[in-house]
């Protein structure tokens, strides 16, 4: 029963979200004539625009639209792209590795690094150390993107004349270690966003943990504190770890466009900002909605590790 | 110098502002001697029972005194010095057998925690373990040890402590209040288990405890306990047949006696005040029935440190 109310759950939300984006894409001013022409559209004949109207499909009305979209959509057919000709899954497969690999290497170095300074911190709440672990989470949260991409870039391009991210994108497959060198930088960027959040899910929930009684009889035992602190405290400080992870990881996947587009990765983000500019319908709504599947995906995960973390939750 | 455990002058203190606990308390156990602390809430004993293992919360400190055990003084210990001695040669189960567990781990983990955590010469650990629910009553060990705490009620909870506190046969147990949690029928086969156990063993106890009525049956001695400090010691027979402090007497009057005909308790009028704000007087003065001027202006110190002994200017049996 909990189960079919979940599948009820995500298709609603994943219908919403079309129609969302369907919506959202026709409100905001020009068209994809307007866009492809731009103030050429001006000299245009009423007759040449109501053809190439036709030509786009955008002459029916929305409801038709809308259909032919989802219906085409849900039979794997997720349109093509007006500009290249190429269709929009064979656009979005590549990218879509190239974001999740971003999303995963940066969520991961954050987890690490929001952990280990979490941990560091609530070691002894109100000292130096947590002082100096406070300060990092709060400067991993105050320093945009875009500007520790910017500095890096600079940095990394005019006085140490590397920056692997100048030269042709390569999957993993193609040439792992330039797909590597690429990829450290942008992955770091989002990592230090991610570690912030992580950092003080962390050190608050270890906080709250430390004075449970269950550790005390972990002392009491005479387990070691190093012991204690990882099997005991930390283990029953995941929930929040994770869930925070969780949306962190989303985020990612949606919002890695700034440092794609800085390091020049063709990924998700910068497809469907070009696809935004060019108005093409098709790219954006299938793109956003493959987005929206792989978010309910992570969400269905995290809850699964939610078992995995904490016997009592069935 | 035969003494297991001998506490001298120990005060325990907020660690923010110094404000005083417990304050000044001394007493010993013996090898083989069960001794039980009584005392309301915020008398001090189970800071005192904490500051034994060095457990205190954070935020408390120990201000002063020592704790020897066998001779080493446990407040000078190292920490790896101490580590060793928890859990091994003391052991200690607490109040609330539903917090005191680990929720994530299962709980045949949790008790072999403790064998991997000392140096031991125990072959078989899973199978020592196993013997230890079975000893405590857990009906099926085996399921037992691959479940997690919420599947336990308390009572079966405290018993998995029980077992996990005698797993490497400790010297001393110290038992904070194990059955103020639990259901009355519960706390009877609690209490036998723990005496039967400790008889087995010839172990040391120290019984904490807000109930004179739980340890009658079980310890050889009472330490009576009231706003942090001890107001008077004796074997279970002298406090029970002719208590000495007015504190001990109304205790005794607010116990509920089973063939009593009396419709009420009696009950001791007023609250203990709290240990930092006594001062220079006896600390029960305020409810107590025969104070003076005298007990207002002086503190009354305990009449001597051997085995029986009150901190009162007027107790009960004395000429007056």
């Amino acid at each position: 029963m909990r189960f079919f109310n979940r599948i009820a759950t995500v298709l609603t939300t994943l219908f919403g979200i079309s129609i969302f984006v369907f919506i959202v894409l026709r409100v905001i001013p020009g068209d994809t004539i307007t866009s492809s022409l731009g103030i050429e559209t001006g000299v245009l004949t009423p007759e040449q625009i109501q053809s190439l109207r036709e030509y786009y499909g955008i002459d029916k009305p929305l409801i038709g639209q809308y259909l032919s979209w989802i219906t085409s959509f849900l039979s794997g057919d997720l349109g093509f792209s007006y500009s290249t000709g190429a269709p929009v899954w064979e656009l979005t497969k590549p990218a879509l590795l190239v974001t999740t690999q971003l999303a995963l290497f940066g969520t991961i170095l954050g987890v690490m690094m929001g952990v280990a300074v979490g941990m560091f911190s609530a070691r002894k709440p109100g000292s130096a150390r947590d002082f100096a672990g406070q300060f990092f989470g709060l400067l991993a949260l105050a320093i945009p993107g875009f500007v520790l991409s910017t500095t890096i870039v600079t940095v990394m391009a005019n006085r140490f004349q590397y920056f692997p991210n100048g030269y042709e994108y390569m999957t993993p497959v193609e040439d792992l270690s330039m797909n590597l060198q690429q990829m450290l930088f942008p992955s770091l960027v989002l990592g230090i966003a991610v570690a912030a959040p992580v950092m003080r899910t962390t050190r608050s929930a270890l906080l709250e943990t430390v004075d449970k009684d269950f550790v005390r009889t972990a002392y009491g035992k005479g387990v070691k504190p190093r012991i204690v602190r990882l099997r005991h405290v930390l283990r029953n400080s995941l929930i929040p770890i994770v869930t925070m992870t969780g949306i962190q990881f989303g985020y990612l996947l949606g919002g890695a466009v700034i440092v794609e587009k800085i390091f020049a990765l063709p990924g998700m983000g910068r497809q469907i900002l070009d696809a935004i500019n060019k108005r093409e319908y098709a790219t954006v709504q299938s793109s956003i909605m493959v987005f929206a599947i792989l978010f309910v995906t992570i969400n269905i995960v995290t809850d699964w590790v939610y078992r995995k973390v904490d016997p009592r939750i069935k | 110098m035969n003494k297991l455990l001998e506490i001298s002058n120990l005060s325990v203190v907020i660690a923010e502002d110094e404000r005083v606990l417990v304050n000044d308390v001394s007493f010993a156990i013996e090898p083989g001697e069960a001794v039980g602390v009584v005392g309301e809430s915020g008398s001090g004993k189970t800071l005192s029972a904490l500051s034994i293992l060095g457990l205190l919360a954070r935020g408390l400190k120990i201000g002063s005194g020592e704790v020897k055990f066998q001779g080493d003084n446990l407040i000078q210990a190292s920490d790896e010095t101490l580590r060793k001695i928890r859990g091994n040669e003391i052991a200690m189960i607490y109040q609330d057998p539903m917090t005191a567990l680990n929720p994530v781990m299962k709980l045949g983990d949790q008790l072999l925690e403790v064998l991997n955590s000392h140096e031991n010469s125990i072959a078989k650990p899973r199978e020592h373990v196993l013997e230890g629910l079975a000893a405590v009553g857990i009906p099926d060990p085996k399921r037992a040890f691959e479940s997690y705490p919420h599947e336990f009620s308390g009572g079966m909870r405290q018993r998995v402590m029980i077992a996990m506190s005698l797993l490497l046969s400790p010297k001393l147990l110290i038992a904070d209040e194990p059955t103020t949690a639990l259901d009355v029928t519960i706390q009877r086969q609690i209490l036998a288990l723990v005496a039967k156990e400790r008889r087995r063993r010839n172990m040391s106890m120290l019984w904490i405890t807000h109930d004179l009525g739980v340890v009658a049956n079980l310890v050889d001695r009472v330490i009576v306990m009231y706003a942090g400090r001890i107001v008077e010691v004796g074997t279970v027979k002298e406090i029970f047949n002719s208590p000495k402090h007015p504190y001990t007497v109304g205790l005794l009057a607010s116990l509920p006696a089973a063939d009593s005909s009396k419709d009420k308790l009696a009950s001791i009028p007023g609250v203990p005040p709290k240990p930092w704000q006594v001062g220079d007087s006896c600390a029960f003065s305020p409810r107590c029935w025969k104070s003076e001027e005298n007990c207002r202006s002086k503190r009354p110190e305990l009449s001597d440190r051997s085995a029986s002994a009150v901190a009162c200017f007027f107790p009960e049996g004395s000429s007056r």
